[in-house]
């Protein structure tokens, strides 16, 4: 419970910190890492492993293929008229059934101020689905604004280590600021102001409906990520993803820490577009021997390929007992 | 407490961090509100689909998913750009180069909206209320000069479709495929889909005068229709987007 809370605060903007107490397997394993002999191994294992060098893309590549084709199957439930899934990503019917993004639809009644019965539908169909798919994993296995920004991002950093752009990080509090902020916008202004600039719904109504001229700041946001601050939008602004977050807060699907096989060496956290949710991956950060990570993981998988040692690999909850 | 900004360490980079995150959340939602504009400048007031609440509701409740769009047999909606502000994504129609001639009998945008936008307790076209035709260019009237008309309404080229009942009670076909010979122009008359929205009153009591104007009644749904068809430049008779009848 006290870890979910702290994950909770950090999704909010808090910055991790080392934890003053440690269970005692946690204890037990710290003790045996910081030995001489044990340090030596781990230089000696992580030496090896960058001598070897291995890529790994196996859930990027899923990833894409699952953005893509969700993203597709809108297209050419209209274009072609095969009515999987129609209408955006904002809101649609999935052969016949409502679906709503959850932000939008908030959104919607925040600013409509009525229930509307469609969307309590439409929402908790998606609350279910993203609750057992792992939240944010909206992010990362849908959202087309995802894939850009991902492709944005190796420009960035291509750039940056040729000294070309230099990544200005955000407080990550700025997101929960603005979450506040267009939530009070939409009961004020009476609009859902948030829509307005929101690229991933104009991206998905792009994609079925058409050019927009919105696409051109669409196109200013990911050059903003190329050469001013890496992944800015899903970092640091996005309010979908913070709806998502608190979804998958309490999802069976999460990535898991082993304490044990972990060298402490970060690569994890340079891959990771929300490195907060790794900190217990650094010495003395991890207050349990096994743990899950927090509720922002977009459930991604890029620090599951980047890990040498399988120290941290996706799970689900009940279902390893169930099986 | 949790700290949202800054921290204790009084260091210059935590504190330009600060400074560019106050700076950047502020640009987003300065950025956010510019949607506001055209909204209260009312830069473009738009016709909506059937069923359409009050606009300012409307704006709201519409999520935005072009859903009514996808069910349009005549492809008579569109959604709002950037330049619409807080209409970005929001369903418009643009009658004269696409009306709603109600192909779809029952209403299927209305039925399609998930949010209740388009208002779902309407279930039969004549209780729609878009808007109000008007005969706003009476000069360019053919029938208030007692002509006749010849050929595609709209010439060959006009993409515009339109259910004939005549011709396929269930498809739409290109208006520029369906030339007329009419002694007396009646276009807009004739091709409304709300039987006695607009009627012909001649113009004088003189039987040989042929001098006819087009009156539209209360009956008149706003659907644009007549504004598609006719056939003058511009149009004679438009619709203004939710205009109510008076006596």
């Amino acid at each position: 419970m006290k870890m979910l809370i702290e994950g909770f605060m950090v999704m909010l903007g808090k910055a991790p910190v080392r934890p003053d107490r440690y269970t005692p397997e946690a204890e037990a394993l710290l003790a045996a890492k910081r030995t001489p002999e044990a340090r030596e191994a781990r230089k000696r294992m992580i030496a090896e492993e960058k001598a070897a060098k291995h890529k790994n893309h196996f859930w990027r590549n899923w990833r894409w293929v699952s953005i893509i084709l969700v993203n597709l199957l809108f297209v050419l439930s209209y274009r072609i008229d095969i009515q999987v899934v129609e209408g955006a990503l904002t809101g649609s019917r999935f052969v016949g059934f409502h679906m709503a993004d959850l932000n939008s639809a908030l959104q919607v009644m925040l600013a409509y101020k009525h229930v509307v019965i469609n969307l309590v539908i439409g929402t908790s169909t998606v609350l279910f689905l993203w609750w057992l798919f792992g939240g944010r994993s909206f992010c990362a296995w849908v959202c087309p604004y995802h894939l850009l920004a991902e492709i944005a991002e190796q420009l960035h950093l291509k750039l940056a280590a040729r000294g070309l752009v230099k990544d200005h990080p955000l407080h990550r509090g700025t997101r929960t600021v603005l979450y506040v902020v267009f939530a009070l916008l939409a009961v004020i202004t009476g609009y859902t102001v948030f829509e307005f600039i929101s690229p991933v719904g104009i991206l998905s109504r792009a994609f079925t409906y058409g050019f927009s001229l919105a696409l051109l700041w669409v196109g200013f946001l990911l050059v903003i990520e190329v050469i001013y601050s890496r992944r800015f939008w899903c970092r640091y602004i996005c309010p979908i993803g913070m709806t998502y977050g608190v979804v998958g807060a309490f999802s069976p699907v999460k990535v898991t820490y082993d304490m044990e096989k972990c060298l402490h060496e970060g690569e994890c956290r340079k891959v990771c577009m929300v490195p907060h949710v790794l900190s217990m991956t650094r010495m003395g950060y991890a207050e349990d021997a096994k743990m899950d990570i927090g509720a922002d993981c977009t459930r991604c998988g890029m620090c599951v390929e980047v890990c040498p040692t399988k120290a941290l690999k996706f799970e689900v909850k009940g279902l390893s007992k169930l099986l | 407490m949790i700290k949202l900004f800054g921290s204790s360490s009084p260091d210059s980079d935590e504190r330009r961090r600060f400074l560019r995150s106050a700076l950047l959340g502020s640009a987003i939602a300065a950025a956010s509100l510019l949607g506001f504009l055209p909204v209260v400048k009312r830069w473009s007031q738009r016709l909506r689909p059937p069923g359409a609440i009050v606009e300012h509701e409307f704006l709201a409740a519409c999520i935005k998913c072009g859903q009514c769009l996808q069910v349009c047999p005549v492809k008579a909606i569109r959604l709002g750009d950037a330049p619409d502000g807080y209409g970005l994504g929001v369903p418009y129609i643009e009658p004269r180069e696409q009306a709603c001639d109600f192909s779809c009998d029952a209403l299927q945008c209305i039925l399609a909206c998930p949010t209740g936008a388009l208002n779902h307790t309407l279930s039969v076209k004549e209780q729609v209320r878009m808007g109000l035709a008007r005969l706003s260019n009476p000069e360019s009237c053919l029938a208030r000069q007692g002509k006749g008309f010849k050929g595609p309404a709209r010439g060959a080229d006009f993409p515009g479709i339109h259910r004939y009942a005549e011709i396929d009670r269930w498809k739409a076909i290109p208006i520029a495929d369906h030339p007329y010979d009419l002694e007396s122009c009646d276009l807009c008359v004739r091709e409304c889909p709300i039987k006695g929205a607009i009627v012909m009153k001649p113009m004088s009591d003189d039987p040989s005068d042929r001098r006819r104007t087009p009156e539209v009644t209360a009956d008149c749904t706003g659907c644009g229709m007549c504004e598609m068809i006719c056939p003058a430049e511009a149009s004679a008779i438009t619709v203004e987007p939710r205009a109510v009848w008076r006596a």
